[in-house]
């Protein structure tokens, strides 16, 4: 189930994610998912010393490509065209869907077209909820990618940008297979060999009989028409040298220009995302060739609110990520709500501040996606690890503007938009935050025992139900030094 | 060199105690501090919060608390972050300001900053004997980047015994309106934080941001656990001979 970029039912975010903690195998799962490959990630890093140079260059590469996107696409176009392959572009989801269905329905013979799909994991095609618009034409699509397979078949969500299971354990993997694989092995145990090979098995078959394949890509060369596509376990290797017909579905934003800024992001890439130097498969290919791979090539150009996005000099930071998920591990909300309670395909830090976004920000509602600029402290750790430098916090705080600006003028103003506006009238002057103190100390004195107030009803309790609060002091610093220090006026 | 208090608004009204800290530790080092009494808020809550014409007024009367200083103090980290890297962003549309702010912004320090690159100590003639472990708030690492500032002032205090905080860098979930909006998520990163900060078995836990201290002090409060909170400024001021000025509850 992968339902597009905004998963419908999910609550907004502090109600998804106060049933997610609740979920202790969960938080567990991710503790120690997160924390390994945080610190294999340190690790590797450090190893470079111009890793802070590489972080930089990637972030130029990338806003340089924005600026003059529309430049670049025209020119990866052309360069795939040239090579053999065929450019659509698809202005959202839905005519993206459209386009790659007709693609597969094409490839079939007369008996009505090819009935299933080999599938490389990517963003992209979950973003689209493309399975289910196959599924919707009777056609199978097949997840190949290991973790993708355990969310398939066990008919759940993806939780993680590159593991899309890290919420299960190897136990519960062995249970999926068990009771959804039809060719499961007899006597699987929870083994991480056994269920590899398990997968392998189940999708061998598969790989060798598919027609047509789908993926995603990480880049796509400029200059040379060259798409690329980087993991771990090879089935995206089968996926794209196997089928008879490739169909490629990929932002606009994983344009490149030339193929020696690969170097900065191969480098980057692989050592944020699994804490390894090189991952174990890149495959690149340029059009088709006469008898070498798939002799059908098919790029879907899929805009969906990336234009939009690109239009806000703050926000578009957000169109350079390059899907590491590094954020997602150094996260702390992440860490302790998993991916479901992001509701989107893009969870995590990148999620809070690019499903927002391509969504289409602030459009008044109450709806997940913009109470997801407020699902995090600020405590910028994932600005700290993002290899292309996007500055997550100031998006974050940006966005949260653009969500506020949306409500104001309602005819019922919301309390925190009443509380903020009643801050700014006491702090304004000095004499009216006098009075606010002595009066704020008085009621803390009144309720509280012991110089710290406990648990209080009504608008209070999300703070005090789990943390005390100081009494305020009699005298505010502010009394104490007029009180002291009558010689000066002050300003 | 003229130099001022910004005591922040929280601080004002919650935890006076740490200006008075700021104040005495300051006078020891032989520097006059003023308070300009114009001072209130730098506009932190609002901005974050996405109120950015709210926060507007109080980045003007900022800037004009503290013109003409040579160096502004305050014992925040998260403030300091938010009057250096924000007041010029809400201030650009408006040139008499932004040309106040670009004035006044960058003289303004988090105190382990001002004494550690300004002054030029690290040893501040304190002493305090107890057994102390250092939280390093988000704002002060990542939006600052104080660095080990604080602990090289730490570990120049006579008596402590400081102990090192596992899992140091990690939030401790306040993130100011976050605490209210998310209090479910914040609570979860405060169980967390407050178990490592347990394992130290230290008497007292010190920041450079009070807001972080109330939060965690707060779930240390509630749980009876004993350990108490005190904002690095208290435990600088502090000296041999009469009890000085420590910390309240948090
Ligand atoms: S925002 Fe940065 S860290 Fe997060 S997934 Fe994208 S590239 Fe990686």
């Amino acid at each position: 189930m992968s339902d597009g970029l905004v998963w419908l039912g999910t609550p907004a975010f502090p109600q998804a994610a106060r049933k997610a903690l609740t979920d202790t195998q969960l938080r567990r799962n991710l503790r120690k998912a997160t924390g390994t490959i945080r610190d294999k990630r340190l690790r590797v890093s450090a190893e470079l010393d111009d890793w802070e140079q590489l972080r930089d260059s990637a972030a130029a590469l990338k806003l340089r490509t924005l600026r003059h996107l529309d430049r670049y696409l025209e020119q990866l176009e052309a360069s795939v065209t040239a090579a053999g392959g065929t450019v659509h572009w698809a202005a959202d989801a839905a005519e993206a869907n459209r386009i790659v269905v007709e693609l597969v329905k094409a490839t079939g013979g007369p008996d009505g077209g090819t009935r299933e799909v080999v599938k490389v994991k990517s963003m992209a095609t979950q973003e689209i909820g493309l399975n289910e618009a196959l599924a919707a034409e009777g056609i199978a699509a097949y997840e190949t990618d290991l973790a993708e397979l355990i969310v398939q078949l066990a008919d759940d969500r993806p939780s993680h940008i590159l593991v899309p299971a890290i919420h299960r354990n190897r136990a519960e993997i062995r249970e999926i297979f068990r009771t959804r694989m039809a060719d499961v092995p007899a006597e699987l145990t929870d083994e991480p060999r056994a269920l590899a090979e398990a997968a392998r098995l189940h999708l061998r078959e598969k790989f060798l009989r598919a027609k047509v394949a789908i993926s995603g890509a990480n880049f796509a060369v400029a200059e040379t028409g060259t798409v690329l596509v980087v993991e771990s376990e090879g089935n995206g290797r089968m996926c794209l040298t196997l089928p008879e017909t490739l169909i490629t579905v990929m932002g606009v934003e994983k344009v490149v220009p030339s193929f020696a800024d690969l170097e900065v992001f191969l480098q980057l890439l692989p050592r944020s995302a699994t804490g390894e130097r090189m991952n174990p498969y890149t495959s690149a290919w340029t059009g088709v060739h006469e008898g070498d791979g798939p002799s059908t090539f098919h790029l879907v150009l899929l805009d969906n609110g990336r234009t939009a996005t690109l239009a806000d000099q703050v926000g578009r930071q957000a169109l350079g990520c390059i899907r590491c998920s590094a954020c997602l591990n150094v996260c702390p909300v992440y860490e302790r709500v998993g991916g479901h309670a992001y509701g989107s395909v893009y969870p995590g830090p990148i999620g809070a501040i690019l499903t927002p976004q391509l969504a289409g920000v602030g459009r008044g509602s109450e709806d997940g996606a913009d109470s997801l600029p407020f699902a995090s402290t600020l405590c910028g750790a994932c600005y700290d690890a993002c290899p292309v430098k996007i500055n997550i916090p100031e998006v974050l705080v940006h966005l949260r503007a653009k969500v506020v600006d949306a409500k104001r003028g309602r005819t019922v103003p919301t309390m925190e938009s009443l509380v903020m506006r009643a801050a700014t009238q006491v702090l304004a002057a000095p004499g009216r935050l006098s009075m606010a103190q002595k009066a704020g100390a008085l009621g803390g004195r009144l309720v509280g025992r012991g110089g710290r107030i406990g648990p209080l009803p009504g608008p209070f309790h999300a703070w005090s139900d789990t943390r005390d609060l100081p009494v305020p002091p009699a005298e505010s610093f502010r009394a104490w030094w007029q009180r002291t220090h009558p010689e000066e006026t002050g300003r | 060199m003229r130099v001022a208090l910004f005591i922040t608004c929280f601080n004002d009204t919650l935890f006076p105690e740490t200006g008075r800290a700021v104040v005495s530790l300051l006078e020891r080092l032989g520097h006059q501090v003023d308070f300009p009494l114009g001072q209130t808020c730098c506009g932190q809550p609002q901005f974050n919060t996405g109120y950015r014409p709210e926060a507007l007024p109080l980045v003007r009367r900022f800037a004009g608390a503290f013109a003409g200083y040579d160096a502004v103090v305050t014992p925040s980290g998260s403030c300091a972050g938010m009057v250096r890297e924000n007041h010029p962003l809400l201030a650009a549309d408006d040139p008499g300001l932004r040309r106040a702010v670009e004035e006044v912004a960058p003289k303004v320090y988090e105190l382990s900053e001002f004494l550690v690159d300004v002054l030029g100590v690290t040893d501040v003639g304190a002493y305090y004997p107890h057994r102390v472990t250092y939280h390093p708030t988000c704002h002060s690492l990542r939006m600052l980047r104080v660095g080990d500032r604080p602990l090289r002032l730490l570990r120049a205090v006579k008596g402590i015994e400081l102990v090192e905080l596992p899992g140091a860098e990690e939030c401790c979930g306040f993130g100011g309106t976050f605490a209210v909006k998310n209090p479910d998520v914040s609570a979860a990163m405060l169980a967390d934080k407050m178990r490592q900060v347990l394992d130290t078995r230290a008497e007292v836990l010190t920041a450079g941001d009070n807001s972080c201290l109330m939060h965690i002090g707060g779930g240390l409060g509630r749980l009876r656990t004993g350990m108490r909170t005190v904002h690095l400024a208290e435990i600088l001021a502090a000296t041999e001979g009469p009890a000085s000025t420590e910390g309240g509850a948090r």
